[in-house]
């Protein structure tokens, strides 16, 4: 019973950073109809400068915590204020190919600057265990996960901006006769988008080390989690992240010849999954089209 | 009286092709105008160039400013709202946060407040609707709050692309009133694209009439209806 509860949470745990960065992918989604397959470098990136910042100039975690999450959001902006505005309404594979390049000058970049050794990162909480079922690290980061949600959750429901985001992503022209500026409201969600994966990053880094691949495995589980709850919902993001933890953690551990090094796999099988039999996810809408 | 819109030498092109020819119209403030012509004559296509949703080239002053070549967000500012063509409203939104949306570029909170409630008088059913998502509204409850969101600017002049589209008849009438009395009331100009040129003559004091993309006919809505090639044309008697 010990093992299944400290499998649970701490598989909750790991579904936090998952439901983070598979936000910061739909956010971005809803804003341009496109998957941000470097979102997980980006957060790798967020996470280097914080260590820079704790390491070599000493400052406390939380004041590089906070720095980072400001450096992220303009950080975001400009990568879509110079890469992606220019090439709005190029067609989808000139956009596949920008993300995956992309992808590519984050994680070399990070590995020119800092390195491909890997580095600790520290934790902001205790290195204690909760009751010897789950470290206080994993406790933590669902705690903060937790709250952090809830405070975009406020943000774009009850907020004349959110409002304003949501209204841009879901009907950019009409948003436009509303006198919402669309290319704003774009460029803010990727700005948010990146700063939540900075968080994910920052919270993941101390359980898998930092290096520039680090977030490699995280993303395919954060697809995983977007597609299951349904890539134009993010509630359904979040939820998906902590199924797909919980669900990882727990065919790790209970089913034996997937254990730990086939975990992975279990991630694409549900990635396929998904796709073949409910393409919309959990709780994705059905995009109807009227001819 | 000077104009509260004054169009001249306007062309609009989608692309490459031209689909306005040297259009001069103007609009007096308080008044209803409407644009007559057959489909693809360049009636929606007139209204969105005054948004700036398609490119264009010629003169547009509103109020005494040039707005010609704006951004449409930045027309909006200016006081010019507009339903376009499908209504546009926002399907999975509640008709709340439509209502508010309309007022995104303004800050004055409580007047945001009065108006809402103003809109509710108007347009009663949409009080009952209120948390209601748009998309589930019938067509009908969909004008009506495409027609409020707009009013929700609190517009000078309020662009309305086919108000009596796919609405039963006694429907229309009724939102054409509701249109006539919120004109009276707060006297904001209107220009309405119709299909239905007796409902539109009916309900305008001028009207111009398109056929490819050049003026032909223009004067007040009663000098039109006796016009003897408007009557065979487009109202057929």
């Amino acid at each position: 019973m010990d093992l299944f509860l400290s499998q649970i949470l701490s598989g909750l745990s790991s579904g936090a950073i998952y439901a983070s960065l598979a936000l910061a992918i739909v956010m971005i989604y809803q804003a341009i109809e496109h998957i941000n397959f470097a979102q997980g470098e980006m957060a790798m990136f967020s996470t280097f400068i914080a260590w820079t910042l704790i390491v070599n100039y000493n400052v406390s975690y939380w004041l590089a915590f906070l720095i980072v999450l400001i450096v992220s959001f303009f950080g975001g902006i400009l990568v879509e204020r110079i890469v992606f505005a220019p090439i709005h309404d190029a067609p989808i594979l000139s956009h596949l190919i920008v993300f995956l390049g992309l992808f590519a000058i984050f994680n070399s970049l990070a590995g020119y600057i800092w390195g491909h050794t890997i580095k600790s990162f520290p934790s902001p909480f205790p290195e204690a265990s909760f009751r010897g079922l789950v470290g206080l690290h994993q406790l933590g980061t669902v705690a903060f996960v937790g709250f952090l949600l809830l405070l975009i959750y406020v943000f774009f429901s009850f907020t004349r901006l959110g409002l304003a985001m949501r209204a841009a992503a879901a009907n950019p022209v009409s948003a436009q006769l509303t006198g919402i500026r669309v290319k704003w409201m774009t460029a803010l969600g990727w700005g948010l988008a990146s700063a939540l994966g900075a968080v994910s990053g920052m919270l993941v880094a101390p359980v898998v080390f930092l290096d520039p691949h680090m977030m490699g495995g995280i993303l395919i589980y954060s697809f995983a989690a977007s597609l299951l709850g349904g890539v134009n919902s993010p509630g359904g993001a979040v939820l998906g992240g902590f199924i797909v933890g919980v669900l990882e953690n727990l065919v790790g551990t209970y089913v034996e010849f997937i254990g730990n090094e086939l975990k992975l796999t279990f991630a694409f099988i549900l990635i396929t999954g998904v796709l073949l039999f409910k393409p919309n996810g959990l709780f994705g809408r059905t995009v109807v089209t009227r001819v | 009286m000077n104009a509260l819109l004054e169009v001249s030498r306007l062309e609009a092109f989608y692309g490459q092709s031209q689909v306005l020819h040297n259009i001069n119209f103007s609009l007096m403030p308080g008044s209803i105008t409407t644009i007559l012509g057959a489909n693809g004559a360049g009636k929606t296509t007139s209204l969105r160039a005054l948004s700036g949703m398609v490119k264009t080239k010629g003169d547009i002053i509103f109020g005494g400013v040039s707005i010609s070549g704006k951004a449409t967000e930045e027309i909006v500012r200016f006081g010019i709202a507009h339903v376009p063509e499908g209504r546009g409203t926002f399907e999975g939104m509640s008709v709340m946060e439509n209502l508010q949306l309309g007022a995104m570029t303004r800050k004055d909170k409580n007047g945001i407040k009065e108006d809402i409630e103003r809109m509710f008088g108007y347009f009663p059913i949409l009080k009952n609707r209120t948390y209601q998502q748009a998309g589930t509204l019938s067509g009908g409850e969909q004008q009506m709050l495409a027609v409020a969101r707009a009013l929700m600017l609190r517009p000078q002049l309020l662009l309305l692309d086919e108000p009596s589209f796919g609405l039963a008849p006694l429907l229309v009438s009724e939102t054409l009133e509701i249109l006539r009395r919120i004109n009276q009331e707060s006297k904001v100009c209107m220009l309405v694209v119709e299909q239905n040129a007796t409902l539109a003559l009916n309900l305008a004091d001028y009207a111009y009439v398109l056929e490819t993309g050049k003026v032909v006919i223009s004067g007040t809505a009663e000098e039109i209806k006796n016009n003897e090639s408007v009557r065979r044309s487009y109202l057929g008697y």
